[in-house]
């Protein structure tokens, strides 16, 4: 069971699985996650699960803290409830147009860009969780020699595709949006699709996912 | 007449049209949205005669300029809401709370709203609209909902699927009052801040800032000490919870806002004092006053009592 609920304002329960980023403790949200949503609960609107917490929101009209945090207490994951994890492969060009802060990352990190690169696409990652804009994924961990603080004034505007390195994570920023990320490349391929009425994101929390480097010439003809 | 719309001679400022949201999407980072202000999102449905809580078109200081085309409609208004409608032969003076019938060339001109921020207009039938994810509300910065997530723009078209058979006249007695309290519950991270800072949080009042739309409110006054750390891990946000940003001033999430953020929580809006909050307009202060759980509870009960008896008496 969940030991730590505590109430999120009146209509929200939070339920903190410690202080730790890390694989272990993201499952263990995520397998409660998969879990809960699957009992479709009277009265649950939403359930946010991120690194260590899991926020589920409720209607107050149609049930209140005590009751829904009885319901969740009772909740037991076992051992045979694995998290199915997809593999993903994202296509990434990197060329100076689409790498904004590859020169950035250079001077803080203290190590050529190709190296930077060569540490990126050798690593496969973890997907924590998915949000703040729409499909989001925040993916870990980078390698330790990439981790870097994120812009001190972030942009007003970051492409739509761009792949960006904060600390020990990597996101792709689903559409353009606002963000202080160090961007150092750009994918062609669609991450999140609003047409889909069901799943719209291609990547959930749980899904592995390696990035590919590829060429301008390939970034172009992507869709044909 | 087999068409019936309004064409739009002027949108206003952030007209779009909103229902009552959409849900079990957070996890993948779609918000809530819908109508800011819930309880006039309910009363301009019931204003018009419909049985169900259809779109209606939620508007932002200045409101829409409408001209009507089509068989005779029911529409009302709600909030605190100057409008005009011009008729062939005569000028009416708007009221809130009450159902008008428009005919075909009649216009409709949403002037302001007058010490709030949104209003509502509902028409007896439903707008012809394209829903995603089960509801219609636009989501500007996202691009999703209805007329492809964007607001609405000058000169286009508004059109309508259905128009209620009978047209009911209706009329409520109802102001809408202001409120300077806001009631909150502690946040998780209450304890990141200063005495000092807790006790500014508290006692001291803030002004609402410029900078506010339907993502969220930001607050300026004196500023709060964070003696732990300026973030947090990122973790989820639920609409109404007041985070504070690294430069020690306050921001409270509201309906559109990111479904997760990283700084912390030094409080939560209870469920009973959000249609007033959205309401504050820029300038306007605020008081935060604290509420444990029961009680806001409690408040929240009243508060649905109180919606439910307003809409009885339609």
């Amino acid at each position: 069971m969940i030991k730590n609920i505590s109430n999120l304002g009146d209509a929200a329960l939070y339920c903190d699985f410690g202080k730790e980023v890390n694989k272990e403790t993201n499952t263990q949200v995520i397998k409660y996650f998969k879990t809960i949503k699957k009992k479709n609960i009277l009265g649950v609107n939403n359930i946010t699960p991120s690194y260590n917490k899991l926020i589920i929101s409720f209607d107050l009209k149609k049930i209140n803290f005590n009751k829904l945090k009885k319901i969740i207490d009772n909740i037991e994951i076992t051992k045979s409830d694995n998290i199915q994890n997809k593999k993903f492969e994202i296509p990434v060009c990197c060329e100076k147009e689409f790498s904004l802060d590859i020169e950035r990352l250079e001077e803080i990190l203290n190590i050529k860009k190709e190296k930077i690169y060569e540490n990126f696409f050798e690593k496969e990652f973890f997907c924590y969780m998915t949000g703040f804009i729409a499909g989001m994924p925040f993916l870990g961990d980078l390698d330790e020699s990439l981790r870097a603080k994120r812009l001190d004034t972030p942009r007003v505007k970051v492409p739509k595709g761009s792949i960006g390195l904060t600390e020990q994570f990597a996101n792709i920023y689903t559409f353009e949006s606002p963000g202080g990320w160090n961007i150092i490349g750009n994918t062609p391929l669609n991450i999140f699709d609003n047409s889909k009425e069901k799943e719209p994101n291609l990547i959930n929390p749980g899904d592995l996912v390696t990035f590919k480097r590829i060429t301008k010439e390939n970034y172009q003809n992507y869709h044909e | 007449m087999n068409k019936n719309y309004f064409e739009i001679i002027r949108a206003g400022i952030n007209s779009t049209f909103q229902d009552l949201g959409r849900n079990h999407l957070y996890h993948i980072g779609i918000p809530f949205s819908g109508a800011m202000d819930n309880r006039n999102y309910l009363l301009a449905n019931k204003l018009t005669g419909n049985n169900h809580n259809h779109p209606v078109i939620e508007f932002a200081y200045q409101g829409p300029h409408l001209k009507y085309h089509g068989n005779p409609i029911n529409i009302a208004i709600t909030g605190d809401v100057s409008f005009e409608i011009k008729k062939s032969d005569n000028l009416i003076d708007g009221k809130c709370y009450q159902s008008f019938i428009l005919e075909n060339n009649d216009e409709l001109d949403i002037i302001s709203t007058n010490k709030s921020v949104y209003g509502y207009l509902a028409i007896s039938g439903m707008f012809d609209l394209k829903f995603q994810w089960s509801s219609c509300s636009i989501n500007t910065k996202a691009n999703i909902g209805s007329n492809n997530g964007k607001k609405l723009s000058d000169n286009q078209e508004i059109n309508i699927k259905e128009i209620n058979q009978s047209l009911v006249k209706t009329k409520l007695n109802y102001v809408n009052t202001k409120i300077e309290n806001i009631r909150v519950i502690k946040g998780t991270n209450f304890d990141y801040f200063s005495e000092e800072g807790k006790k500014i949080f508290f006692k001291n009042k803030f002004k609402v800032s410029k900078l506010s739309d339907r993502m969220g409110m930001r607050l300026e006054g004196k500023k709060i000490e964070n003696i732990v750390e300026p973030n947090i891990r990122s973790e989820g946000l639920i609409k109404g919870v007041i985070q504070l940003t690294a430069d020690g001033f306050p921001i409270i999430m509201l309906s559109d806002h990111g479904t997760i953020g990283g700084y912390p929580k030094i409080g939560v809006v209870i469920s009973a004092d959000y249609d007033k909050l959205v309401q504050l307009t820029p300038g306007s202060s605020v008081k935060f006053q604290e509420v444990d759980l029961n009680s806001a509870e409690t408040l929240f009960k009243l508060y649905d009592l109180e919606t439910q008896n307003l809409i009885s008496q339609i």
